[in-house]
């Protein structure tokens, strides 16, 4: 097939994205319609709530609406800074929620344990689970936030997000083991 | 503000106290381990004290403790207890404020509790336990409070790695970790 399988890392596998145009026309819905879990664990979500409010308004973007449940969402925001003793919560609340999904890290706590660099603070949420897009600041100006999601809507269409990527993996897997 | 209680304390407790200080407003007694849970009663029910007001418990670790400014004497070394245990006391009635504390050598970390004396530093003395690792005797719950129990070591003592941690989860396709602390417990 001319698809490099043996890699494990998903970056190299951007290849594999090649769409059809049903898949297409999926991810184009998709992007537009992310319902947001935000798990929020610090003073980032005073800057969430300012996205979400009228003024930013992140709804013009289709991403209107927290789902305060992991399993009717499809994009996980991690908001703050998550603790070691967080961690299995965190990656609970990720696991609890159906694929396709996807994650931002808001605020260099979530992304890389900001200044917090000690016993307790995880050094970014991407220790345990995969992280489609990283947002620096602290905390985030909302269009840092905006742009961010405009990124990810991007990657959605493409088909490049984490769990698509795998997805997409174990599909071209399975394709070849039935060829034998 | 306070001598009143210093005062009190060495005329009823003579040697249990083994020195008392004064700085900035604040009462220090240091009070004989053994002797803690006496005179801590007393302050509370005697008349004239009637501390009702626990307001915190917490431990100071001198490993590396050079004062500036003062004689080196004062500096932390090896035949000084390393822990003070630092209790502080409040009487609405009397306005008063002092500060109990005991000194707890490294070897034997142990320090009477208080929590049948005021129930409120039952919890404080589990987080002081959490984060120097004072055994509190007599406490009826001593364990962590905000670490899990899986956490190995005592992270507010001098001599844990700053940036040691200890992960209860990780991603099992987690790439090499780009930061790199390696840092032994002692």
């Amino acid at each position: 097939m001319g698809v490099e399988l043996s890699t494990t890392r998903l970056e190299d596998a951007a290849k594999w994205a090649k769409q059809s145009k049903l898949e297409q026309a999926q991810n184009w819905g998709r992007k537009f319609s992310l319902f947001t879990y935000p798990f929020v664990t610090a003073c980032c979500g005073m800057e969430f709530m300012s996205v979400a409010g009228p003024k930013y308004d992140i709804a013009r973007f289709g991403a209107e609406f927290p789902r305060f449940s992991p399993r009717q969402s499809d994009l996980l925001m991690v908001v703050g800074t998550i603790t070691e003793k967080q961690g299995p919560a965190l990656k609970r609340v990720f696991d609890q929620m159906a694929e396709p999904k996807w994650v931002i890290a808001f605020g260099v706590c979530a992304s890389t344990g900001g200044f917090y660099q000690n016993y307790s603070a995880m050094p970014g949420c991407d220790q345990v689970i995969p992280v489609d897009v990283y947002i620096p600041g602290c905390p985030p100006r909302p269009e840092q936030v905006l742009d961010a999601l405009i990124m990810l809507m991007d990657r959605v269409q493409t088909g490049r997000g984490h769990s698509q990527l795998r997805t997409k993996r174990e599909e071209i897997l399975a394709a070849h083991a039935e060829e034998g | 503000m306070s001598q009143k209680v210093l005062d009190a304390l060495t005329t009823k407790f003579g040697a249990a106290i083994t020195h008392t200080e004064s700085q900035h407003g604040d009462e220090i007694a240091w009070v004989q381990r053994d002797k803690l849970v006496e005179v801590a009663t007393w302050l509370r029910d005697d008349a004239s004290m009637l501390f009702d007001a626990p307001v915190f418990v917490t431990a100071i670790d001198r490993l590396d403790w050079h004062p500036i400014g003062r004689p080196s004497a004062e500096a932390w070394s090896e035949d000084k207890p390393r822990f003070e245990v630092a209790y502080q006391l409040r009487s609405s009635t009397h306005r008063y404020r002092i500060r109990l504390k005991v000194a707890v050598p490294e070897h034997d970390a142990r320090c009477p509790s208080l929590a049948d004396t005021w129930p409120a530093f039952n919890w404080q003395e589990r987080e002081t336990f959490d984060m120097y690792g004072i055994r509190f005797e007599g406490h009826p719950d001593l364990r962590r409070i905000y670490l899990y129990e899986e956490f190995v070591g005592y992270p507010l003592r001098k001599d844990y790695p700053k940036e040691k941690r200890q992960p209860l989860v990780r991603r099992d396709d987690l790439p090499v970790n780009p930061i790199k602390v390696e840092t032994e417990f002692k």
